[in-house]
C-alpha cells in the first residue's frame, strides 16, 4: 500500500538484447516511399488495401444492380458478372482484409504495443509491402488483358477455372494465380517479422500474458497465415502447370466444347482440399485480429478490465489450432468420402466452444461497465451483434445434413458475409476511428462517424437478413439471372430489389467515411497523446504521431497488464502499462 | 536447477533448466526463446512454413499416385543407369543423396569453426559445401536431361505409365533443386563475407541493415540442413516407394 521508493530493476528484468539499430533514411524516397519505418509501411499497406477494396465494393454494387434489376442494365453482360463475383471475393478476402489486418494494423500496432523500436527486420518489412503492391498491380492488370479477369469464382475450382467457356480462362486465370503467388511471397516476409517481433522483440516487463489482446489476435492470425498460405501456394503452382504446361494434377479427362482435352487422370477434389486447407484458416486469419482488436475497444471504452483475459488468450490459440482441422466442411457436396463429413462436422462444432467463450466474455466486459458510447465503441458493439448472427447460421451449415440443401444458396452468402465479411469490417471501422488520432494527431468527426455507423450497421441487416430467406427458398448463388422458375415466388424478386437498394445506400455511406478520413486529416480536432485515456503503450508515446523509433529516447518499461481500468483506489480510472507501481495503489499491480 | 547465462547486453540472466524452464521462458518478458537471436528465430519459423509447402507437394503427389488408374512407372527401373555393362537401379540418386548428406557434414563443421573464429577453415568448408550443392544440382540436371531426351518423359505424359509421374517428378525435384540452388548462391556470398572479415567487424549485410556476426553461418546452416532433410523425404517417398 505504501509508496515505496524503488529502483526499476526490482520490478523489471535487465535488458537482454541491444536496442535495435535503425536506419534513418535521408532522401525523400527513403522516407516516404521505400521507407523502413513500420508505421509508414502500415499506412502504405492500409491505403493500398482500401484502394483495391473500394474497387471490390463497386463490383459488389454492380452485381447487386444486376440481381435486383435483371435485364435493365445493358453494360452488365453475363461474363462480366462472373468476373465481378470472382474479383469481389478474391480482393475482399485476401487483398483487403488479410493485408489490412496483418500488413496494416499489424505493422502499426505490433511494435508500438509491445514496446519495440520497429519490426525486427525493417528492410525485409519494406520489401514485403512492395511485393504486396506488385501483387495488387498484377491483379489489376488481369482485369485489362484480353478475355478479362478470371470468372471462376474466388475459389478458382478446376476444371472450369482453366477450361475455355469460363470468362478469363486464358490470361485472366494465369495472372490471378501469379498474383496470388506473389502475394504469398510478400506476405511471408512481413509475417515472419510480425511473429519474431512478438516472440523476441518485446520491451522489458512485457510478458506474453501482459500483451493486449489485439497483439494476440494479430500474432495468432499471422502464425495461421504462415502455415496456411503454403497450401494455396502449392495449389496455385500446380494449377499454373495444368494451365501452361498441360500437366494433369487437377484436370481429369474433360470434353470441353465437344473436344477432348489433352488432360487425363487428375483430381479436382485434390485442389479443393488444398484450397480449403488454406481457405478455412484464412477465415480466422481475418477473424482473429478482429477478435483481438474488438476486445481492446470494448475494454477501453467500457472502462473495465477485459473479462477473463487468460481465457481470451487461450481461446484465440485454440481457435487457431482447430481452424486447421475443419477445412472439409466447405466440401460436403464435393464428392469426397462421405465419412469425412462426420469428422469435419464434429470439429467444426467444437470450434463453437472457444468462440462462444469469447462472445460471453465480450458481453461480460460490458456488464456494469462505465460505457462511453463513442464511435469506436458503437462499431465494437455492432460487431458482437453481427458476429453472433453470423455464427448461429454457421451451426446450420456445419452440420452435413442441414448443409446439403442449403449448399450453394444465398443462405451461405448471407452466413459468410455476416460472420467473416461484415463483422471484421465493422471492427476495421471501429479500429480506424480508435487509432486514427494516434496515426494523425487528429480526431475523426464524431457526428459523421455516427451517421456512418448507423447506416452501415442497419444496412447490413437490410442486406443480409432477407438473403437467409432467399436461401431457404432455394435461390442459388452466383447465378447471373434467375429467369422464370417454378420454385421461386415472384415476391422473391421484390426482395432482391430491396436488397439492392439497401446495398446502394450502404455503399454510398462509405463515401461519408472517406470524406471524414480525408477532411479530418487537416481539420479534425487536435487529439492530444491519449484521447481515449487508454492504458496500452501506443498511447504513451512522447509525440503524436510517434516518430521513427516510436518511443523517443527511452523504451517504456512495462509494470502491469493492459487492462487496468477503474482500479479501486487508484488516482485515475486507468493505469498505463508503463506506470511504475508507486504511481498507483497496490491493487493496481498485476502479479504475473 | 538454474544457471546463469550472459545475454547480448553483457548482463546475465537466470535460466531454469528442463520443462519448468520452458514455462519460465515463455512467461518472461522480452524473449520467449532466451538464447535465440532474431535472425535464427526468423529462419526457424520460415522453415516451419516451408515444411508445409513441401508437405503439400508430397501429399498431393501421394494422393495423385494412389488415385490414378494407370500404372505408375517403377522408379527403380526409370532411374537405373547402365555403367560398365552393369544395370544398377537408383545408382545416380544414391550418389546424389550421399553427396547432399556429406554437404550437411561440412556445413556443420563450418558452423563450428565459425564460432571458433577460424576464418580460413570456415570459409573453405563453406566453399566445399557450396561445391557439393552445385554438384548435386548438376547431377540433377543430368538426370532430367536423361529422362527428357532418352526416356521421353514429359510433364504432361510419358511412355511408361501415369501422366502424373513426370508432372510430380519435375515439380517436386525442381522445387527442391531451386532451394538447393538458392542455398549455393547464399553459401558463396557467405564465404565471401567470411574471407573479407565482414563477420568480425559486424558489417551490415545482405537483406538487413543489422550488423552480421558468426551466427549468420549457423542460420545459413539451418536452411542447408533443412534442404537436406527434405531431400531424404523426397528420396523415400518418390524413389523408394
Amino acid at each position: 500500500m505504501a509508496y515505496v521508493a524503488h529502483d526499476e530493476t526490482a520490478y523489471v528484468a535487465p535488458l537482454e538484447v541491444e536496442e535495435e539499430h535503425l536506419y534513418h533514411a535521408k532522401t525523400w524516397l527513403g522516407k516516404y516511399v521505400f521507407c523502413q519505418d513500420a508505421k509508414v509501411i502500415a499506412i502504405q499497406y492500409a491505403c493500398t488495401a482500401m484502394g483495391i477494396g473500394l474497387v471490390a465494393l463497386v463490383f459488389s454494387l454492380i452485381m447487386r444492380l444486376q440481381l435486383g434489376f435483371p435485364n435493365t442494365f445493358a453494360f452488365i453482360a453475363p461474363e462480366d458478372y462472373y468476373q465481378y463475383v470472382t474479383m469481389h471475393g478474391m480482393i475482399m478476402v485476401i487483398y483487403l482484409l488479410t493485408a489490412l489486418f496483418l500488413g496494416g494494423f499489424g505493422n502499426y500496432l505490433i511494435p508500438l504495443m509491445v514496446g519495440a523500436r520497429d519490426m525486427v527486420f525493417p528492410y525485409v518489412n519494406m520489401i514485403s509491402f512492395w511485393v504486396y503492391f506488385l501483387a495488387v498491380l498484377i491483379l489489376v492488370a488481369s482485369m485489362f488483358v484480353p478475355g478479362g479477369a478470371t470468372g471462376s469464382g474466388w475459389t478458382l475450382y478446376p476444371p472450369q477455372a482453366v477450361t475455355s467457356g469460363t470468362p478469363g480462362s486464358d490470361l485472366g486465370i494465369i495472372l490471378m494465380l501469379v498474383s496470388l503467388i506473389v502475394f504469398i511471397i510478400g506476405f511471408t516476409m512481413g509475417g515472419l517479422n510480425y511473429v519474431v517481433t512478438v516472440l523476441q522483440g518485446r520491451t522489458r516487463g512485457m510478458t506474453l500474458m501482459r500483451m493486449p489482446l489485439t497483439i494476440w489476435g494479430i500474432f495468432m492470425a499471422t502464425v495461421l497465415a504462415l502455415l496456411a498460405f503454403p497450401a494455396l501456394l502449392v495449389a496455385c503452382i500446380m494449377m499454373l502447370f495444368d494451365k501452361i504446361i498441360g500437366t494433369s494434377f487437377f484436370m481429369p479427362a474433360v470434353i470441353s466444347m465437344g473436344e477432348q482435352l489433352p488432360h487425363t487422370g487428375g483430381s479436382p477434389v485434390l485442389f479443393e482440399h488444398l484450397f480449403w486447407f488454406f481457405g478455412h484458416p484464412e477465415v480466422y486469419i481475418v477473424a482473429l485480429p478482429a477478435f483481438g482488436i474488438v476486445s481492446d475497444l470494448l475494454s477501453t471504452h467500457a472502462r473495465k478490465t477485459i473479462f477473463g483475459y487468460r481465457m481470451m488468450v487461450w481461446a484465440i490459440v485454440v481457435i487457431g489450432g482447430l481452424s486447421f482441422i475443419v477445412w472439409a466442411h466447405h466440401m460436403y457436396v464435393s464428392g469426397m468420402n462421405p465419412y469425412f463429413g462426420f469428422f469435419f462436422a464434429t470439429t467444426t462444432l467444437i470450434i463453437a466452444i472457444p468462440t462462444a467463450i469469447k462472445v460471453y466474455n465480450w458481453v461480460l466486459t460490458l456488464w456494469h461497465g462505465n460505457i462511453r458510447l463513442n464511435v469506436p465503441m458503437m462499431f465494437a458493439i455492432g460487431f458482437i451483434f453481427t458476429f453472433i448472427n453470423g455464427g448461429l447460421t454457421g451451426l446450420f451449415l456445419g452440420n452435413v445434413t442441414v448443409d446439403l440443401p442449403l449448399s450453394d444458396t444465398y443462405f451461405v452468402v448471407a452466413h459468410f458475409h455476416m460472420v467473416m465479411a461484415v463483422s471484421p469490417v465493422l471492427v476495421v471501422f471501429g479500429a480506424i476511428y480508435h487509432w486514427y488520432p494516434k496515426m494523425t494527431g487528429r480526431m475523426l468527426n464524431d457526428s459523421l462517424g455516427k451517421v456512418h455507423f448507423w447506416i452501415t450497421f442497419l444496412g447490413t441487416y437490410a442486406i443480409y437478413y432477407p438473403m437467409h430467406y432467399l436461401g431457404f427458398l432455394g435461390l442459388p448463388r452466383r447465378y447471373y439471372a434467375m429467369g422464370p422458375t417454378e420454385f421461386m415466388p415472384a415476391s422473391a424478386q421484390s426482395l432482391n430489389q430491396f436488397i439492392t437498394i439497401a446495398a446502394l445506400v450502404v455503399g454510398a455511406a462509405q463515401l461519408i467515411f472517406l470524406y471524414n478520413l480525408i477532411t479530418s486529416y487537416r481539420n479534425g480536432k487536435e487529439s492530444g497523446d491519449n484521447p481515449w485515456e487508454s492504458t496500452t503503450l501506443e498511447w504513451q508515446t512522447a509525440e503524436t504521431p510517434p516518430g521513427h523509433g516510436n518511443f523517443g529516447k527511452d523504451l517504456p518499461l512495462v509494470y502491469r497488464w493492459a487492462y487496468d481500468y477503474s482500479v479501486p483506489g487508484a488516482p485515475s480510472d486507468f493505469l498505463p502499462q508503463n506506470l511504475p507501481p508507486q504511481g498507483g495503489s497496490a491493487e493496481g499491480i498485476k502479479e504475473d | 536447477m538454474s544457471n546463469e547465462i550472459a545475454v547480448e547486453t553483457g548482463r546475465s540472466i537466470d535460466l531454469v533448466e528442463g520443462l519448468p524452464g520452458i514455462v519460465s521462458d515463455w512467461s518472461s518478458d522480452q524473449r520467449a526463446f532466451k538464447r535465440v537471436p532474431w535472425g535464427k528465430a526468423m529462419m526457424w519459423i520460415f522453415l516451419l512454413s516451408d515444411t508445409f509447402i513441401f508437405s503439400c507437394f508430397l501429399l498431393s503427389y501421394m494422393k495423385v499416385r494412389m488415385t490414378t488408374v494407370v500404372p505408375w512407372p517403377n522408379p527403380s527401373e526409370v532411374f537405373a543407369l547402365t555403367i560398365g555393362g552393369h544395370h544398377i537401379p537408383l545408382v545416380l540418386i544414391a550418389i546424389m543423396t550421399f553427396i547432399l548428406i556429406s554437404s550437411s557434414g561440412t556445413m556443420a563443421m563450418a558452423v563450428m569453426f565459425g564460432y571458433r573464429k577460424n576464418k580460413k577453415v570456415t570459409g573453405w568448408l563453406i566453399i566445399l559445401t557450396a561445391l557439393f550443392g552445385a554438384s548435386f544440382v548438376g547431377m540433377q540436371a543430368f538426370e532430367w536431361t536423361k529422362l527428357i531426351v532418352e526416356e521421353g518423359v514429359r510433364p504432361w505424359g510419358n511412355p511408361m505409365g501415369a501422366a502424373q509421374f513426370g508432372a510430380c517428378f519435375f515439380m517436386i525435384t525442381g522445387f527442391h533443386g531451386f532451394h538447393v540452388s538458392i542455398g549455393v548462391v547464399f553459401l558463396v556470398i557467405m564465404a565471401v563475407k567470411v574471407f573479407r572479415g565482414s563477420l568480425d567487424i559486424g558489417r551490415p549485410g545482405l537483406f538487413t541493415h543489422r550488423p552480421g556476426d558468426y551466427e549468420e553461418i549457423e542460420i545459413m546452416g539451418l536452411y542447408w540442413h533443412f534442404v537436406d532433410l527434405v531431400w531424404v523425404f523426397i528420396f523415400a517417398f518418390f524413389y523408394l516407394w
